[in-house]
């Protein structure tokens, strides 16, 4: 094996892959291949580090410099200037990452390249997570390996991971090892586990990221969570708009059986497991878990009434665990540190991190790790680079469309379960969308419930009727010609729906239209009775 | 034919109905499932034809109706509207000619409207067939669109 002087990493995403990744990637091997230097640099693919809007990113080891928006042209001068005489391009935008070995190179104190806390995402942007033996020299499988080697039992496991606290990252936030436990303890010949990847709430995109950039850390926790629960069948459900995530586990696992990593007997402990992808059409409704299961059979996915709860009767009315990707993420860390090293991390009943998504008004909108109870305005400060072009902030949207608005007042409010729950709001998904001060929250409302119209499945009346109510009246309201009366009709329509929906969908509307019009109230207030205002259409 | 491969290449479980739909509307040039691709797949699988007609049109990725070579889906979530979607779609209807649901006279576009695509930080996004494009605006998507005229 050789020495390499210098690794060179491309992330391939669907954005970078636009900007053309793949001819940038094929020009520096060239060069390198051509000038005899492949025995010193080395250039490795990996899946998405998590910077976005800056087309193709290339990252350079060891100094660890980031280079924006390279162009096919660019690569010629990168090679001459940097790789051969080590001096930087400065024509290309640049950026140091974060603080190393004591001595600070960073100029910029902000923006997505500064250090994070990575549990879930550690090996992203590090490795070529596709290549099977560099996974497993960078840890990969390495917690199945300890279950087989020191014959770790299934309730040992789950005694583990309910030690940890970990809680679910899709929404609800239930602990997982409870869960586990439950579909351990139902009586069944079959059991299953699912992993919901039907990422479907807007503004998130995190588990595309561990799909893409890390899926061998998803099927080692799915082994891992078989063995567990008592299942030999686990099931991706991967929406159907995610093509390269779809591609890019399919292989993951293609390799992962090669290695009997999947299959029967694996490494011959006599543990039985396989995984098999399972493609969403396009329904936000599938991200509930018993719509899922529904999907999974090949029906229309609409949800089932609970109980009896999927642990109970789940998929073909087996005992069933069904698992969000980042949730999942995190068990092979837990089991390989253990349950009081994820407790230590993050905050009070809200252990480990949280990938957040940072959109809307910001310097850089991306993804970012960080312990659970990081505050709010740390992480669109400090990683998103506060609000873009130095506007003033209005509002933040935390948890995707079944969210809350949050007013500036809030801003310090630690993100986790418990702090987000006393200030009525949740974690969600965890996808944080900042507006600035020129920001028309009606305006943002409406494209939240027209969602949500559009998303209802149909089956109960209450959030069929009624989100199309909701749309008619923040039309009429965004429009200028709406009163006081139109605004507690809507309050009146939300709590209805909380009380009586039939699933998380119609209950969830409660929460965007509440906090708009309890937080954002004079936005309301100003544009009511304003019929054929220019000030009102323009705006 | 075509459509038969596709379904004898899967087992008669019921679980295989949204695999097998994609896979009949990918294999043909306008990307859309007709009457005789439901009642083919309901008899292989055993399936009432009302339950897999209520499947087709129960997921948005399907289309009873023929649609264009390229399926342009423009992102319609909140975070693309904060970002200006809603000039990008008036955009579109102006390059494409057509309102949201039609397809070009030439079969070559049809435009949709779409969920979260799960591209926000590139917002205002959208996806033509397979491939996501971001950080949209009226200029981009002229020359997106005339380049795919052009390549036909």
């Amino acid at each position: 094996m050789s020495f390499y002087r210098m690794h060179i990493i491309i992330p391939m995403d669907e954005e970078a892959v636009e900007h053309g990744a793949i001819e940038v990637k094929r020009e520096l091997s060239e060069l390198i291949e051509k000038n005899n230097l492949k025995d010193e640099v080395k250039v490795i693919e990996t899946g998405p580090v998590g910077v976005v809007g800056k087309g193709v990113v290339m990252i350079i080891y060891p100094e660890r410099l980031y280079y924006y928006n390279v162009k096919p042209s660019d690569v010629k001068e990168i090679f001459e200037e940097h790789i051969v005489k080590g001096r930087i391009v400065k024509r290309i935008e640049h950026d140091y990452g974060e603080k190393r070995a004591g001595k600070i190179v960073d100029y910029k104190t902000v923006g997505l390249t500064r250090e994070q806390k990575r549990v879930v995402l550690d090996r992203c942007s590090i490795i070529n997570t596709l290549d099977m033996e560099e996974v497993i020299a960078k840890g990969g499988y390495s917690a199945i390996e300890k279950i087989i080697s020191e014959k770790i039992k299934p309730e040992e496991i789950i005694e583990e991971v309910k030690n940890s606290g970990l809680r679910g990252r899709g929404g609800a936030g239930f602990p997982t090892g409870l869960k586990w436990d439950f579909t351990r303890r139902t009586p069944g010949d079959e059991k299953y586990l699912i992993c919901n990847a039907d990422e479907g709430e807007p503004g998130t995109y995190k588990d595309r990221l561990i799909l893409e950039g890390d899926p061998h850390k998803l099927i080692e926790a799915m082994i891992i969570g078989g063995y567990a629960v008592g299942a030999e069948k686990g099931y991706i459900y991967i929406r159907g708009e995610y093509q390269l995530s779809i591609e890019r586990t399919q292989k993951a696992i293609d390799d992962a059986r090669k290695f009997n990593l999947l299959g029967k007997n694996i490494l011959e402990s006599g543990i039985n497991f396989d995984i098999e992808i399972k493609k969403g059409a396009g329904a936000y409704v599938c991200g509930e878990e018993t719509a899922l299961i529904e999907s999974l059979e090949g029906k229309r996915g609409q949800p089932r009434k609970k109980p009896p709860y999927p642990v109970n009767k789940g998929l073909w009315e087996k005992p069933t665990a069904v698992n969000n990707v980042e949730t999942l993420a995190n068990i092979p860390a837990i089991i390989i540190n253990g349950a009081n090293w994820f407790k230590n991390l993050g905050a009070v009943n809200s252990s480990g991190t949280k990938v957040f998504t940072i959109l809307g008004h910001v310097e850089y909108p991306g993804l970012v790790e960080v312990e659970m109870g990081t505050p709010l305005k740390d992480i669109i400060n400090i990683y998103g680079g506060g609000v873009k072009k130095g506007k003033k902030f209005k509002a933040a949207l935390i948890g995707g469309a079944a969210g809350v608005f949050l007013s500036e007042k809030l801003l310090n409010v630690s993100m986790d379960y418990e702090s987000l729950k006393e200030n009525k709001a949740v974690l969600g998904s965890g996808a944080i969308l900042v507006m600035d001060e020129d920001t028309s929250i009606p305006e943002i409302l409406f494209s939240i419930l027209k969602f949500f119209a559009h998303e209802s499945c149909g089956q109960c009346s209450p959030c069929r009727i009624g989100t199309r109510h909701l749309v008619d009246l923040i039309y009429k309201i965004k429009n200028g010609e709406g009163t006081e009366k139109d605004l507690d009709m809507m309050l009146k329509i939300v709590e209805t729906m909380k009380e009586t929906s039939f699933c998380p969908l119609g209950q969830s509307v409660i929460m965007p239209v509440k906090s708009a019009l309890t937080n954002f109230k004079e936005d309301f207030i100003k544009i009511l009775n304003k019929k054929n205002n220019e000030e009102v259409l323009n705006a | 034919m075509k459509r038969d491969e596709i379904i004898n290449g899967f087992e008669k479980k019921a679980e295989n109905l949204l695999s097998m739909l994609h896979e009949i509307q990918d294999s043909k040039e306008e990307h859309y499932l007709d009457k005789e691709d439901l009642i083919a797949a309901s008899d292989y699988l055993g399936l009432p034809y009302s339950f897999v007609h209520g499947v087709a049109t129960f997921y948005t990725m399907y289309s009873l109706k023929p649609r264009g070579k390229y399926i342009v889906r423009i992102c319609q979530s909140p975070p693309c509207h904060l970002m200006g979607s809603t000039t990008i779609s008036k955009e579109l209807m102006k390059v494409l000619g057509v309102k949201f649901g039609e397809t070009t006279e030439d079969k070559l576009f049809t435009l949709e409207m779409s969920s979260c695509l799960g591209v926000c930080g590139v917002a205002p996004a959208m996806m033509i067939n397979d491939r996501v494009y971001g950080n949209l605006n009226p200029e981009k998507i002229k020359e997106i669109i005339e380049q795919l005229r052009r390549e036909k």
